[in-house]
């Protein structure tokens, strides 16, 4: 039983049928990686070609590890949704859900692994 | 009966007759880069996680992270992140309705190409 007329229903969220929220979110996450980005490329560059002893020193650092770890969760929602906006527009049917939850999966496989890296490289 | 002499109808502009934009190309290119990035954080967390497992996983993912092939990852990957940045920053000017007459629009397309390549370069110097 629903009541809430169809009207009411409708109103603001327009033809993507859930409104701005999808876009809100890509805003907010843009702009934490906006601000995070360039200081953890520079992190991930200098420790690119380390031996494993400085590799493992960077990671366990908070300023790496907590950015590092910051720049993988925001950034890999921010791929899911970004993708799944990308399949939404060329896929179709079962195609697209297989490759939506593709997408999402290895997305959270990739924040998985790399928490549980930082986790391990810092105890 | 039917009329089977051909009219010639115009034709509605598609992708194989419309003439090539920066802002259609600058469009294209942050999907393809957004999207291309996942190769690269693949490999750098396929990197990290051997780091943290040992010593006999961190050698075999830092020679691939470290060869030709990674390399040609992260040099690429740096350009891509560059240009998303640059055009994601574009984003967020255009959604505060800012930059969107054509002339402006064009600019801020050649500026996100050169400006990524200039910063992809300083990366390289840089680290």
């Amino acid at each position: 039983m629903r009541y809430l007329t169809a009207r009411k229903r409708a109103i603001g969220k327009g033809a993507s049928h859930s409104g701005t929220e999808h876009h809100w979110s890509m805003t907010l996450s843009a702009v934490a990686l906006a601000f995070m980005v360039p200081s953890w490329v520079y992190v991930f560059g200098h420790a690119l070609g380390q031996d494993l002893d400085t590799v493992r020193a960077t990671f366990s650092r908070p300023f790496p590890a907590i950015l590092t770890a910051l720049v993988l969760v925001i950034g890999m929602r921010h791929f899911a949704k970004g993708a799944t906006m990308m399949v939404e527009d060329y896929a179709h049917g079962t195609a697209r859900k297989m490759s939506i939850i593709f997408v999402y999966s290895i997305s959270t496989m990739i924040v998985a692994c790399g928490l549980y890296a930082l986790v391990r490289m810092a105890i | 009966m039917a009329e089977v002499k051909r009219v010639a109808r115009p034709l509605s502009p598609h992708l194989q007759i419309y003439r090539v934009q920066m802002t259609a190309v600058s469009s294209i290119l942050t999907r393809i880069t957004g999207n291309a990035l996942i190769v690269g954080v693949a490999l750098a967390v396929w990197w990290l996680l051997a780091a943290a497992t040992s010593p006999e996983a961190f050698s075999t993912a830092n020679w691939v992270a470290t060869s030709w092939f990674g390399d040609l990852v992260f040099t690429g990957s740096a350009w891509a992140v560059w240009y998303h940045y640059l055009a994601g920053l574009r984003h967020l000017y255009f959604d505060a309705g800012h930059g969107l007459d054509i002339k402006t629009a064009e600019r801020l397309g050649w500026g996100c190409v050169i400006g990524s390549v200039l910063l992809t370069i300083l990366t390289i110097v840089i680290v």
